[in-house]
């Protein structure tokens, strides 16, 4: 049963971790995904409490909800880690992603990448005679769609900084 | 400067007398000179001196074990840390409390490739519960007691603190132990009473209840074990235990069953896969007690009590998750119990007996003794007659001498069996047992052993005749790697490949050499008497005991089987097929 249970219902999470900012704590993280054959999606990671020296992780993760739960308790028992909570089922959250994308090239499809980037309202950063470097910010759904208009369009480098989440209305972590 | 300035090293000195410690298992080296040099100026704390790091870890292990205390480890850089690793996994595995302060290369040549430099920490972050690196010698004193709360506490494990030389010479004021408090390390102790509740009414319903306990309940403390053993009477529910977990149930007290898992008793096993009702406390549905998940206690409600909450709906996923301290639940558990009057379906109990004494009846444990040659199971029968009135501890190595122990050595109490469950670590028993008789220097320590895991120690020789600790190391020498030897016979069409030990040493002589005493025995006549001089010499002892080369370990659930297919003896082995799928598990 739980072997059929296991192929089943896989779904995407957004996990977001209070973390006390001491020296290896992501590396705990990482290796807690690595160690126990977890997926990790994305990341990202930033100081948000100078203070308190605490950090913020987003976590993009998939699984089972047996899974999921696993990965909630393994981060959960971790000792600098303070808080988690799965934003994909607790309630509503925003969630964004910002990209730098360079796109190189000229002619018509260096203006329909232009005429393109306008529509996503991604801006231009930087500009050279052959090459653009866009900034978009969205959901990850939005970067993957844009920067898929541009593979036919020049699309040489692409730098995404990972999702940040946080849950709507005026509760905070 | 108001505040009395220390080095690190007698910081570290200060801190662990603080915490209590009595005793560290260690192994000098450059980087830990400093902590050496203080621990000669003093004499409140006394030291083991090791032979191999990893000695040092089971030693520690044994200690904690035997005592509920945290065990502490010193060793030094590079290659003192890397040989603590496998302890530390030990540890790990089966929730042992233990401080480990490891040696280090002075900050500023972290990352140089120093001589004796290893990141420790990096090394040990996955076989730790959690470490530290000490950047700065005003963390110091902090840093150690919050490390004994986190090795202690909810769920035990070994800490590593990895200490710079600098810091060790460095100065810094001290902070007692009751002026450090940790930002986010809380364990819940009590569980939720609803949950406790809910849990309780389906004890009152149950028809084929059983109560499955782990090593849990020994971590929880000798109160957990007088709880559950007057909670479990008081429901006359059949019972069941893990290898962590025998001694926390009397297992001379008619409703336990043994053992459950792979060489777990038929009656166990088997009422595990018919409950209606599984009562899981402290254990953590390991791969070694469920066999094949999808056909584990299949018409069940299960309900589970551990303090990690990562260990509910990991393996298997139950009807009621309680996380909290066994002690604090069970307590819980016995007060709604009372207050509601639930009195268990009788008649359906009754019943339940009677299938379980049918299955008892078929005497899983059985084997064929003959005078000629020591049966391994009769050799454990005869050392747990000659000594179960005596305060003994048993230790053990691993493979099936291990299993033959948990299944004829019978534990009334907790804190009296010391094995290697989870890793598996051969090599354990004999370090842990010097440990354990630190521990308790009046007390009869024994080491069960195959002679396969005690090559892989038995250097620890030398740190018993140092300290007079008079353990005694009872092997069951079949001059295999026995349990090897029966996966290949079962798997792997008897090509016994490296698993035969040639050139074994004469272990009388051995003894000797480390002044020891050493006997040798090879008919089951001998063997009281080679027993007896074993247990009354006030010296270290080695038995080397002449066991049957070819006796399996039975009964057992081959991987990837149900705990209803089980194997009772090796004429069943015959036409036994394991599955593809079986064969890949380990």
């Amino acid at each position: 049963m739980s072997v059929l249970m296991a192929q089943q219902d896989i779904r995407t999470h957004t996990i977001a971790v209070l973390v006390d900012n001491e020296a290896g704590v992501l590396a705990r993280v990482i290796g807690l995904f690595s160690g126990r054959g977890y997926n990790i999606e994305s990341l990202t990671v930033a100081e948000v409490d100078a203070a308190e020296h605490l950090s913020r992780i987003t976590l993009v993760t998939s699984g089972t909800p047996m899974v999921i739960e696993q990965i909630k308790a393994q981060l959960g028992r971790l000792v600098p880690v303070r808080k988690v909570s799965d934003l994909t089922v607790e309630g509503p959250s925003v969630s964004r992603e910002l990209a730098l994308i360079k796109v190189v090239g000229g002619g018509e499809k260096r203006i329909e990448s232009l005429r393109i980037a306008d529509i996503f309202r991604a801006n231009v950063v930087d500009s050279s005679h052959d090459s653009f470097v866009f900034e978009i910010v969205g959901k990850t759904e939005k970067l993957d769609a844009f920067i898929k208009l541009m593979e036919p369009l020049g699309l040489a480098e692409i730098s995404r900084t990972g999702v940040a989440a946080i849950a709507r209305g005026n509760t905070a972590l | 400067m108001s505040e009395t300035q220390l080095n690190g090293a007698e910081i570290i000195l200060k801190a662990l007398a603080d915490q209590g410690v009595e005793v560290v298992f260690g192994y000098p080296g450059g980087a830990v000179l400093p902590i050496y040099d203080a621990l000669f100026k003093q004499n409140r704390i006394r030291h083991v001196l090791v032979r191999h790091e990893q000695g040092a870890v089971h030693m520690a292990e044994g200690y904690a074990r035997s005592t509920g205390k945290v065990g502490v480890v010193l060793v030094t850089s590079g290659p003192g840390a890397t040989n603590a690793v496998t302890g530390l996994t030990d540890a790990l595995m089966d929730s042992i409390p233990i401080v480990c302060l490891t040696g280090q290369v002075p900050t500023h040549l972290i990352g140089n490739d120093a001589f004796q430099e290893a990141d420790t920490t990096g090394i040990t972050r996955q076989c730790t519960k959690h470490n530290y690196l000490v950047k700065e010698p005003d963390r110091l004193a902090r840093t150690i007691h919050e490390a004994f709360v986190v090795a202690g506490t909810g769920r035990p494990g070994p800490v590593v603190i990895d200490l710079p030389k600098d810091i060790l010479m460095g100065k810094a004021p001290y902070v007692p132990a009751a002026r450090v408090k940790h930002r986010s390390y809380k364990p819940q102790l009590k569980g939720d009473i609803k949950q406790i509740e809910q849990a309780v009414e389906l004890m009152g319903k149950a028809e084929r209840p059983i109560f499955y306990i782990g090593g849990g309940v020994v971590n929880s403390g000798p109160d957990a074990a007088k709880l559950l053993t007057s909670f479990v009477r008081s429901t006359g529910f059949p019972i069941t235990s893990t290898l962590m977990g025998l001694g926390a149930y009397p297992a001379s007290d008619q409703q336990f069953l043994g053992m459950l898992g792979m060489h777990g008793t038929y009656e166990a096993n088997l009422a595990m896969h018919g409950c209606d009702l599984m009562i899981c406390i402290g254990a953590r549905f390991d791969d070694r007690v469920t066999g094949r998940l999808d056909a584990f206690a299949p018409n069940s409600k299960k309900i589970h009590v551990d303090i990690d909450p990562s260990s509910i709906n990991k393996n298997v996923p139950v009807d009621i998750g309680i996380v909290g301290d066994v002690a604090h639940v069970i307590e819980d558990m016995i007060r709604v119990w009372k207050a509601k009057q639930v009195r268990p379906a009788q008649k359906a109990l009754a019943a339940w007996w009677g299938q379980i004494d049918q299955w008892k009846g078929r005497n899983s444990l059985a084997y064929k003794a003959t005078d000629t040659i020591i049966k391994p199971q009769y050799a454990i029968q005869r050392l747990y007659e000659a000594t179960k009135d005596r305060d003994t501890y048993i230790t053990t190595e691993v493979g099936q001498h291990q299993m033959w122990a948990a299944q004829f050595y019978k534990f009334e109490e907790p804190n009296r069996w010391m094995t290697s469950g989870g890793l598996g670590t051969m090599g354990y028993g004999f370090p842990s047992a010097l440990g354990v008789q630190v521990a308790h220097p009046e007390s009869l320590v024994i080491d069960i052993a195959g002679e396969a895991s005690f090559m892989m120690n038995l250097q620890e020789m030398g740190t018993a005749t140092q300290y007079n600790l008079p353990v005694k190391v009872f092997i069951l020498n079949n001059q295999y790697m026995g349990m090897v030897r029966q996966w290949q016979e079962l798997l792997h069409g008897s090509r016994y490949s490296e698993s035969y030990c040639e050139a074994l040493p004469d272990f009388v002589k051995l003894a000797d050499s480390f002044g020891w005493m050493g006997l040798t025995v090879d008919k089951p006549a001998n063997l009281d008497d080679a027993i007896r001089a074993m247990i009354e010499s006030d010296k270290p002892v080695l038995l080397d005991v002449h066991v049957d080369p070819s006796e399996n370990c039975y009964p057992m659930i081959p991987s990837g089987a149900a705990h209803n297919e089980m194997l009772m003896n090796s004429e069943d082995t015959a036409g036994t097929q394991v599955s593809d799928q079986g064969m890949m598990l380990v």
